[in-house]
Order: structure tokens, then sequence, then C-alpha cells
């Protein structure tokens, strides 16, 4: 279906990453934030907050980031579209609720404006330390989505993505921006209303008595319902059956796991988006996202003058990570470098899916500044020796 | 379930689950005219289970309803199900 | 089921028998029961005062959503037929507060236990009753965190064990209606399961209230608070409640503090008016933005 019009604010725009981010969400059909302060992901609810009350829908800022990921979630049950949105430490206490939101399979979108961490590390500075994080970080087995826009153009586009992605899911949906994307001013075209496409939420038409609330349906992910409609629907965390009743024994954890793992994992040739460049005749990739992917295109430039056959390829979606489109890439490829604003996460998976097939060069950093263009253009240049 | 109506002089009755009764003995100590006791057999869990030993006594008010944190007994007023159309049954005699 | 009663009916000359049910049953999600809960715990007694106040309050039953958190009284929600949801420890205040302002018209009660409200989710609790939040909470408190076994919770009186204080409770605990109550809750009331009629009664008048509504209800935890600390079974703490309780409507809730097997003051002690949180909201913004501003959500149904 076609954007409210409400939410969209048509034109051309010169604003930051941060602000972009808002707009994509209003424009998706976000009607529901529940959040807390905290550098730099403020300006995304204050935005928010300024812009909800004339176009109908709700912002509230919580007591703290564990209240603010569930409200979230209470508002999905009550058929909202919603988002949260923070940083590093507030990831970090949002973690039961990420488990809870993959469990109960409650649409929401989380946007992480990541900074330099651990723990209070620094505030106003880059990173991309939370890229594990996000996969891995709640207890138990489950599977979400991240995505890692490189510009604001981009926030405000891939921002409609992630929400439709959440609705045909039923996963939480990881927006992994970084201090820069975040705080970064460029031109942001929104275009008219009727021209952006977004997802509706998959409502049941079974009726009540008829309807259960985890019986999947074609695609592994069960159709959706919200409180007071009279289906008197039951949703918990523990290990539960079709009907959402509790149900803790191993058959039933095999099941429910089943699908909830695989709902991701059988389509995830869907869920690809990688941008190349100069792939045809690589010998060398590079493997980039979010705000790396920008410094990375000047090094390739330089790189390929010298004479060195190198690629980019940028992952847009980085979970489900595209184990396909490495591996095929492994089989001709000499090395594949990946920088990133992390000591060192997102190539752990370069080098999983790559299995010994091909060299994998780390570009680590520490955080606190995007890399030099020089520093990977070395490595490329060593990787293709 | 034991319901004696020839000689029920009372205004109402319970009924009871048996099966679900956890003996936890709310009914019979808070019921305010004292006409329940516990059953001399155990259900099928190992429990005693209330029994009207006193039906001439029973108003039919439930609140040993209101207690049973099981929803095992609650109590009826004749007079209401006289409203929707039954009246007390000549003999006596359950199981 | 229950069982048949023996009467005669109006078409029949001989004994019918008729399938009788307890008027409670249609409120339950029948085919979850016989529930989890111990032979005389005072939880199943607060259940049953809620549907007596679910049918007396004249709520159309679909608009109604119950949120409970972690433990045995979390367990509530998934044995009533309401949309019911069992959140994370601790949390399903802040969840209750999103779905109320994703859909006003649903009338939404958090019903949970004692240390899932005011310990983990001491947080929240205060944060709803300051805003004023539209809920209703029932807190069933008995003294412990039960569904863990047994450990002190901050409503363990001093004097009491429980296994994390093995030698006696010497922590303070709280006075939940004193701590509502200076939140801002508008309508704050104890009452025990001996108390039940008072307690169906103001669940009624919590599920016909505006604001954030804060209801005790004082239950026994026969198998590990009344067992360890020798209180005997159900029946008897809830003897102990009946003997041991005095009724001050309208007490000052800083004099209602409990302790150890002492006195217990039960009541309503407040019943006040207040803006909603969102009732603010929107007269806020309606003043700000004049006839450019549309209310947000309808009146509470």
């Amino acid at each position: 279906m076609k954007a409210d019009p409400k939410g969209v604010l048509t034109g051309n725009h010169f604003i930051d990453g941060d602000h972009a981010a808002c707009e994509g969400a209003l424009a998706a059909g976000c009607r529901f934030v529940a959040g807390y302060p905290i550098t730099p992901s403020t300006e995304v609810v204050e935005r928010f907050a300024q812009r909800i009350p004339l176009i109908g829908g709700m912002f509230i800022q919580m007591e703290d980031e564990i209240a603010s990921s569930i409200a979230i979630l209470g508002a999905a049950w009550g058929g909202k579209k919603v988002m949260t949105v923070t940083s590093g430490p507030g990831l970090s206490l949002m973690m039961e609720h990420i488990g809870y939101a993959a469990m109960t399979e409650t649409p929401c979108v989380i946007v992480d404006v990541q900074r330099g961490g651990p723990s209070t590390g620094l505030p106003t500075l880059p990173a991309q330390a939370d890229m594990t994080q996000v996969k891995w970080g709640s207890h138990g087995d489950y599977e979400i989505i991240a995505l890692c826009p490189n510009s604001p153009q981009e926030c405000f586009d891939l921002m409609i993505k992630a929400f439709n992605l959440a609705e045909q899911y039923r996963v939480p949906v990881f927006f992994m921006m970084d201090e820069v994307v975040g705080h970064m001013t460029e031109r942001v075209v929104i275009p008219a209303a009727d021209t952006i496409e977004i997802a509706e939420r998959r409502w049941s038409k079974k009726p009540p008595g008829e309807y259960k609330a985890y019986e999947a349906t074609s695609d592994m992910v069960p159709d959706m319902v919200k409180a007071g409609d009279g289906y008197r629907i039951h949703i918990t965390g523990l290990t539960h059956d079709e009907r959402g009743y509790p149900s803790m024994n191993p058959p039933t954890q095999k099941k429910l796991l089943g699908r909830l793992l695989g709902k991701i994992r059988d389509q995830r040739e869907k869920l690809i988006d990688v941008r190349e460049e100069h792939l045809d005749d690589a010998e060398v990739v590079v493997v980039s996202f979010g705000i790396t992917s920008r410094v990375t295109g000047p090094a390739i430039e330089e790189a390929r003058k010298r004479g060195v056959k190198v690629g980019h390829l940028r992952l847009v979606i980085a979970w489900p990570f595209p184990d396909t489109v490495i591996r095929k890439l492994a089989q001709r490829v000499k090395a594949f470098v990946v920088p990133e604003l992390n000591m060192g996460q997102m190539v752990l998976e370069v080098e999983r899916t790559v299995a010994g097939k091909a060299r994998v060069v780390s570009v680590p950093h520490a955080g606190g500044t995007v890399h030099e263009p020089q520093e990977i253009l070395e490595r490329i240049l060593e990787a293709a020796k | 379930m034991n319901l004696d109506t020839t000689t029920n002089k009372g205004r109402g009755t319970v009924l009871v689950q048996s099966h679900v009764c956890k003996g936890c003995s709310y009914c019979l100590d808070f019921c305010p005219s004292h006409c329940l006791e516990f059953s001399k057999d155990f259900n099928a869990k190992g429990y005693h289970y209330p029994v009207l030993v006193r039906p001439q006594d029973c108003s039919g008010c439930d609140l040993c309803g209101l207690y049973c944190p099981d929803f095992a007994i609650f109590g009826v007023k004749f007079k209401d199900l006289e409203k929707r159309g039954f009246t007390k049954a000549a003999s006596a005699e359950a199981d | 089921m229950s069982d048949n009663c023996a009467l005669k009916t109006p078409d029949h000359e001989t004994e019918g028998t008729l399938q009788i049910e307890n008027p409670v049953m249609p409120f339950l999600r029948q085919d979850r029961i016989p529930h989890i809960w111990c032979p005389g715990c005072g939880i199943g007694t607060t259940v049953n005062c809620f549907t007596r106040a679910l049918e007396e309050s004249g709520l159309d039953l679909d608009q109604v959503a119950i949120v409970s958190g972690i433990g045995c009284t979390g367990r509530t929600a998934g044995y009533l037929n309401l949309d019911s949801f069992h959140t994370t420890h601790g949390r399903p205040i802040p969840f209750a507060t999103g779905l109320k302002l994703a859909n006003p018209r649903l009338k939404v009660v958090v019903y949970s236990g004692d240390g899932d409200l005011t310990a983990i989710g001491g947080n929240h609790f205060m944060h709803a009753a300051r805003r004023n939040m539209d809920v209703m909470i029932v807190c069933v408190n008995n003294f412990t965190y039960g569904m863990t076994g047994g450990q002190v919770a901050p409503t363990t009186p001093i004097g009491a064990t429980q296994t994390t204080m093995p030698y006696g409770n010497f922590e303070n605990s709280f006075n939940l209606p004193f701590l509502a109550d200076a939140c801002g809750a508008v309508y704050v009331a104890r009452w025990t399961v001996f108390h039940v009629k008072q307690l169906a009664r103001a669940m009624k008048e919590g599920l016909l209230k505006k604001g954030f509504v804060f209801i005790e209800a004082m239950a026994p935890c026969p198998t590990l608070y009344s067992r360890r600390n020798r209180l005997g079974d159900g029946v008897d703490q809830v003897k102990y409640f009946k003997e041991n309780s005095v009724i001050r409507n309208g007490a000052e809730t800083k004099e209602v503090g409990l302790s150890f097997q002492g006195e217990i003051v039960v009541g309503k002690f407040i019943d006040r008016e207040r803006p909603t949180w969102l009732d603010s909201m929107n007269a806020h913004f309606s003043q700000h933005f004049g006839d450019k501003y549309q209310t947000y959500g309808g009146t509470n149904g």
C-alpha cells in the first residue's frame, strides 16, 4: 500500500542522518515511538516528538531503555507500527526485550546510532562495534534483520525497507547507523507519498475461534491480530504452541525454534541486499558497511589507479549475513579486505563463509573516527600481492 | 456429587468439581453457615473435597465460590435456578 | 465442566440432569484449568474476585486486556479469557503503557506480584503512577518470590525467613499503599483474600476509574512463605488476615505499613481525580496547536 501523505515530508531537504531516519519512519507509517535520550541518537526522537502531534500518533519518553523497548512491543500489539532509538549502552539494556520481541514475533524497528564503546566509551564519536551484539546479544537462539545505511538519504530510504521487513517477517529489525552517518548533513530527497510502497501488517483474515496466534502461513510467519478485536489472544515469552499457550517441553521447543529461525534462515536469499562495484574482474574484494563504505570508495579508486583489480561489496543488509554472495566470490578472488569501525566483528562472518578458500584481511579500528582511506589502501595493496 | 433435595429446606446448594479440588479448606472455614465438611474419600489427586453435609443451612450465597482458589465449588440459590426454569426434584439421591 | 445437578426440568417428568457451569468459567481459558497454583494459594481467590468485578463492571470484555509479569501471579494472564500478555519480569507496566497508548479504548489491567511490580519493576511503577497512566494495577502481595522457591521480596517483613535471608529478614519492607500514594496514584486500596467481597468491589471500582489505580491484594503463599515461617497453611494465613485486619477507609497511607504477623490495615485509602497522561497530552496540544490538532485516541470505553 502507499504511504500516508500525512507522514511524508515530500521535498528536497538538507538534514542529517538522525533527522532523515525520523522522516523515514514517519513515511513508513510509524506512529508510536517510545524512547530515551542517548547521544548520538537523541535527535531522532526529538524530531519525532516534534512532528508526531500534528501527524496523529504517539511519542513518549520512557524512564529508561528497558521501558522503551517493551512499551513499543505493547504498542505493536495495540496495532501500531513502532520504533525505538538508542545507542550502545541503551542497546545493552534492551537485550531481554529483543529476545521477547523475537519470541513473540512482534514487529518493531530498533535504531542503534553506534558510538565508541565499550561501556560509556565515546558518546559523541563513531564506531560500528555493536554489529555482533545485535545478532547475538540476547539469550537463546533467534534471528533478526539488520540494515546499514551509509548516508542521510539511505537513512530515509532504508528505514522504509526496515519497517516493511519487520512487518513481513515479524522480527525485530535493527537500523545500524553510527555517529557520523547520524550527524552528517547531506541532501535528502523525499518523494511523493504515492511513490512510496509500504507493507501493511499481515492482519489475519480468520475470525476469532479459528485464528491461532502462532500458526504459520506459507512463509513460516503467522498472521497477526491486535488486542481489542475479540480474538482473546494469549502472548507469552514462554515456549508456546500454535495457540500461544505455554507448552514447555522439548518437542514444542524444537518446533517453535525451527520456525522462528527458519523463517529467516530458509529465506535468506530473499534477504540479500548488497551493492557491488568493480566485482567482475576483481581479485581482491573489500567488504564494508555503513560509514566505512564511504571511506572505502577513495581507497578503491586509488588502488585501481595503481593497477590493482579490487572490487567493493557493500552490505546493506548485514544480518542475515549474505553467505552465498561471499562464498561465490571466494571461489574466484584472492582475498577479502574487511574494514570496520571495530576490532573485528563482521570479519568473523567473512572468515566463516570464506572457509579458507581465500585470504581474509581485517582492517580494525578502535573507534572514535573513521578510517583514513590510506589505511584501507595499504591493506588492499598487501592483499593483492 | 451429593445433593439431597428431599428434605432440603435450604435456600440454595453447592456444586463441586471434586477432581479439581486441592483440599485447601477455604470453603469449609469461611462458609457462614458451616454447612460444608470434607469428604471421607479422596479424589484422584489424593485430596478430600467439600461435601454439603447440612444442606438445609445452605443459602446459596456463593461465598465458597468466591473464596475457592481452584474454581472447584460454587453456590447457587434455588430461586435463581427457578427463574431459569428448574424446580427442585421430588426425590433425593445423586451419586 | 461442572458436575450435574439433579433437578427437575420443566419439560420432563423424570429427573433430568442439567449442566450448570461455574459462573466464573466463561472468564477463564478452560483448556488451561486446572492451574499451576498450589493448594491454598491465594492468587486463585483474587482471580475469582477479579472475574466477579469484570462481570459487574459491565465492560465489553473484548476491550479489556490483561498484562502480567513473571512469577506465580504473573501466570494469571494465561488463565483469563481476555487479550492477555505474559511479558518479562518487572515490565508489565511499560508494556501496558504502550498497549494503552496505542489503543486508548482498551481497559488495560496489570496483574502481577509484589516482587515483579515493586522490585525489578519499581522504576516503572513509580513513573506510571507519576504520569497517572490510565492502567489498573492488581498487586498480589504474598511477601515472597514464590515461583523461584521463596526468596525475600521488598515486601517481606522484618523477622520473616526466606531462602535468601536464611537467618531472618533484616531489611525494611515497602508500605505499598504509601508508595503508590506518594507516586501519585488516584486510587489506592488494600484488601486481603479474606475480604473477598471488598476486594471484588475495589476491583470493580478500579475497572471503572480513570487513572493509575493500585490495589494491593494480600494473599497467602502456603508452600513457601507460610511453611518456611511456620505459619500453617493457606487457610491459617487467611484466618490471620481475618483476625488481624482492621478496616480503615481513608487512612493515611504512611500509617498502613505491615509487620510480621502484625496488624493489617485494609481499606480504600485514596480515591481522587487527576487528569490522565493522555488527557493532559490532548489538553496541552489542543491549547498549543488550536484547531490544527486532532485529539489522539477516543475516551476510555
